[in-house]
């Protein structure tokens, strides 16, 4: 019986562990996803500032830009510039539009991805608009800049990278948080 | 009202009580076993009729029986119901009766647990087919549940599926740690591990197998419901998540899951063909070493079911080969079945057909796995009715057959009755036919391209679907023969000797029982030599 028991006691903490190794793979996946450039995932701002860039091997890539708007997404949402050729290790200012065109207050927020996935990871933004959420009035309508500097040490075969930009509706999970929040 | 006379006999062989609280209250292993067994019995029709409905409406090109919304609900609940509530609780019903017997046991080492486990079950169940008598329906979107579609997309009863799940999760939990620890530390002294039957074996490593995933099934779910009610954004790509991660979470929970539907159906083959070959089962260690390996890998090969998500090629590349490595020791075990036959002096009655077809059929199953495994083939055959082919040819035939194989290889030892050998012949060879005849064409309609979890498909995939239906529909009659079968079996017939089959003796300790076996066995362990 004794003996039973440690080994019930084993069994249990296997399953403690393995509920808790399932959420473990939530930031495991978002590592993973970031070393491998896998999505495209671009994560917070970079430190990095033209002065720690090299300058040599500089070369010229195009750089073009898409805007979506996802599902039922009413606003306006445009890149100022569809594409732009630019200078490596050079940094760079673009200016994005966002327009609430309801009569409502809404909260939006910017999911960006760079393609292809392995040029993600030599695209870094010091200044995006989709490092936080967005909050128009009714009506309300602003631009607001990506700045960014794209690392020389780009591979070779990659000639220009395409930066997505897709705008969600979180109005009504913001004030699910809020409402969480407040319990 | 003084004429009770009390017959009380405390030598420890007390039958069990009587009435309906015999079956709510009981902590004995083989009244749970049998529960087990009716409760998944019971599910095989339910989950079979929703499987009529969809085959009928496939049975030609166009709507013409239900509307695309309820059709989704048969599939996903028939997928449901068939993975949790037939193959799962009819294996651990099986393990519930065996286990004790094989190693010795009196009864399993928890059984008040093992009670509870069995009744979350009907709970969970309940739960789950409730849904679909309300109005916004049952889940819909496939038994795989993929984020968005189960969570921004899903209808509201998805929080009684997630409810559900999470009881089938912990009835799975719970079972799973009785079982190790009745392997683990009830064995008749004597019997080393190297010496406990194959059947034991493969549920000792399903166990562990569940208890190693089902957390993770549980840590999925209670991410969707965070994502639905509190606002979090585990899979929502606006909050920072990512909904491809949905698919990682549950196929690492989903691949082991496969091998945990099959893994027991192999021990109990492996009893089947030494028996009625009259030969000990060849390579007995290398039987236990290549149940590990499989397990082992279940671990690492989990992203073969999303190639198409968008995957480095280098991870493609891994999860490719680390499949195909899973058939060498699935190989090993084939091998090993077929050497048993050879040079046997072997008999057919109805477990051993049912073994044979398995182990025939159940390769037809594990080669086209071998085919989904192939990264570049795998972008064409994703998705398609081909991967339903491959998947119901190592249920339907593999796992299960293995537990029909089962039932009728110890329904004589459980009701000390035999069962009616020529109609379980009948059985067998209706459903052996009929089941090739559902799920071959699959194979076909599949590589010219049909896709899975529609109502509607193209015309020329029409005579197909046809001959897939018909066979669908003599299949699930044919198990009201089973029926009628196995109550046959319980009430009356030819009484089974306590080796039942010729030459079991020296196979198991069950076999050294009384047919049936008294209430309570092995109060006094016995010796293994």
């Amino acid at each position: 019986m004794k003996e039973s028991k440690k080994t019930i006691r084993n069994l249990l903490l296997v399953v403690a562990g393995m509920f808790a190794f399932s959420f473990l793979l939530v930031p495991i996946y978002d590592v993973f996803c970031e070393i491998t450039g896998l999505n495209g995932k671009v994560t917070g701002p970079s430190e990095l500032s033209e002065i720690d860039i090299q300058t040599e091997n500089q070369r010229e890539i195009l750089i073009q830009f898409v805007t979506h708007n996802n599902e039922y997404m009413p606003w306006t949402f445009k890149s100022k510039k569809t594409q732009l050729l630019i200078k490596t290790g050079v940094q760079q200012e673009v200016f994005f539009v966002f327009e609430n065109t309801t009569d409502q207050d809404m909260v939006g927020q910017v999911i960006p991805s760079v393609s292809p996935g392995r040029g993600a990871e030599f695209f870094h933004k010091t200044e995006c608009f989709c490092f936080e959420r967005q909050t128009l009035l009714a009506g309300e309508k602003t631009e607001l800049p990506v700045i960014f500097i794209v690392d020389p040490a780009l591979p070779l075969e990659i000639g220009s990278l395409s930066l997505g930009y897709t705008l969600f509706d979180i109005t009504n999970q913001v004030s699910k948080q809020q409402k969480v929040a407040s319990l | 009202m003084s004429t009770v006379v009390e017959t009380h006999n405390d030598q420890g062989h007390h039958g069990p009580p009587k009435g309906i609280t015999r079956w709510l209250f009981t902590t004995n292993h083989k009244d749970i076993g049998t529960l087990y067994l009716w409760f998944s019995f019971l599910m095989l029709f339910i989950g079979g009729a929703m499987a009529m409905v969809v085959r009928a409406e496939l049975f030609e090109p166009g709507l013409q029986i239900v509307q695309p919304e309820f059709f989704n609900q048969m599939n996903t609940n028939h997928g449901l119901i068939m993975v949790f509530g037939v193959i799962m609780p009819a294996f651990v019903g099986l393990a519930n009766w065996m286990i004790p017997m094989q190693i010795g046991a009196p009864d399993m080492a928890l059984p008040r647990l093992n009670n509870l486990s069995f009744w979350l079950l009907p709970m969970a169940f309940t739960v789950l087919i409730s849904t679909l008598f309300m109005d916004a329906g049952g889940p819909n979107f496939g038994w795989t549940f993929y984020a968005p579609l189960s969570t921004t997309y899903a209808p509201e009863t998805v929080t009684y599926f997630i409810f559900s799940v999470h009881i089938m999760g912990a009835s799975s939990i719970l079972g799973s740690i009785n079982i190790i620890t009745t392997i683990l530390n009830m064995r008749a002294p004597g019997m080393t591990l190297m010496k406990m039957p194959l059947f034991v074996w493969s549920w000792l490593i399903t166990a562990y197998l569940l208890i190693a995933v089902m957390p993770v099934l549980a840590g999925a779910v209670t991410m969707m419901l965070m994502d639905i009610h509190f606002g979090t954004s585990f899979f929502d790509a606006a909050g920072g998540g990512d909904p491809v991660l949905f698919q990682h979470v549950f196929w690492f929970f989903g691949h082991p899951e496969v091998y945990i539907m099959i893994l027991p159906a192999f021990g109990i083959i492996s009893h089947i063909i030494e028996t009625f070959s009259r030969k000990p089962i060849f390579g007995y260690s290398s039987m236990v070493y290549a149940l590990t390996s499989i397990a082992i890998l279940s671990f690492v090969v989990w992203a073969h079911h999303m190639f198409t998500v968008g995957m480095p090629l280098a991870g493609e590349l891994f999860f490719m080969y680390s499949t195909m490595l899973i058939a060498v020791p699935t190989g090993v075990k084939v091998f090993n079945w077929v050497a048993t036959m050879f040079k046997g002096s072997i008999t057919f009655e109805t477990p051993m057909l049912f073994a044979i077809a398995f182990v025939a059929l159940f390769t037809i199953g594990g080669f086209s796995g071998l085919m989904l495994a192939i990264v570049p083939a795998d972008f064409q055959y994703h998705d398609t009715y081909f991967v339903v082919a491959h998947f119901h040819y190592v249920l339907v035939p593999g796992s299960l057959f293995g537990i029909m194989a089962g039932v009728y290889y110890w329904i004589p030892k459980w009701t000390g009755i035999m069962y009616d050998e020529i109609l379980g012949k009948l059985h067998f060879w209706l459903s052996f036919i009929s089941v090739n005849l559902t799920f071959f064409p699959m194979h076909f309609v599949g590589l010219a391209g049909m896709p899975r979890r529609y109502p509607d498909y193209a015309l020329q995939f029409a005579d197909f679907n046809a001959m897939a239906t018909v066979g669908a529909f003599i299949f699930g009659f044919t198990q009201l023969l089973l029926l009628f079968i196995v109550i046959k079996a319980i009430r009356a017939g030819k009484k089974a000797s306590s080796e039942v089959w010729e030459g079991t003796q020296d196979l198991g300790l069950e076999w050294t029982l009384k047919s049936p076996p008294p209430y309570h066995t092995f109060a006094v362990q016995p010796e293994v030599k």
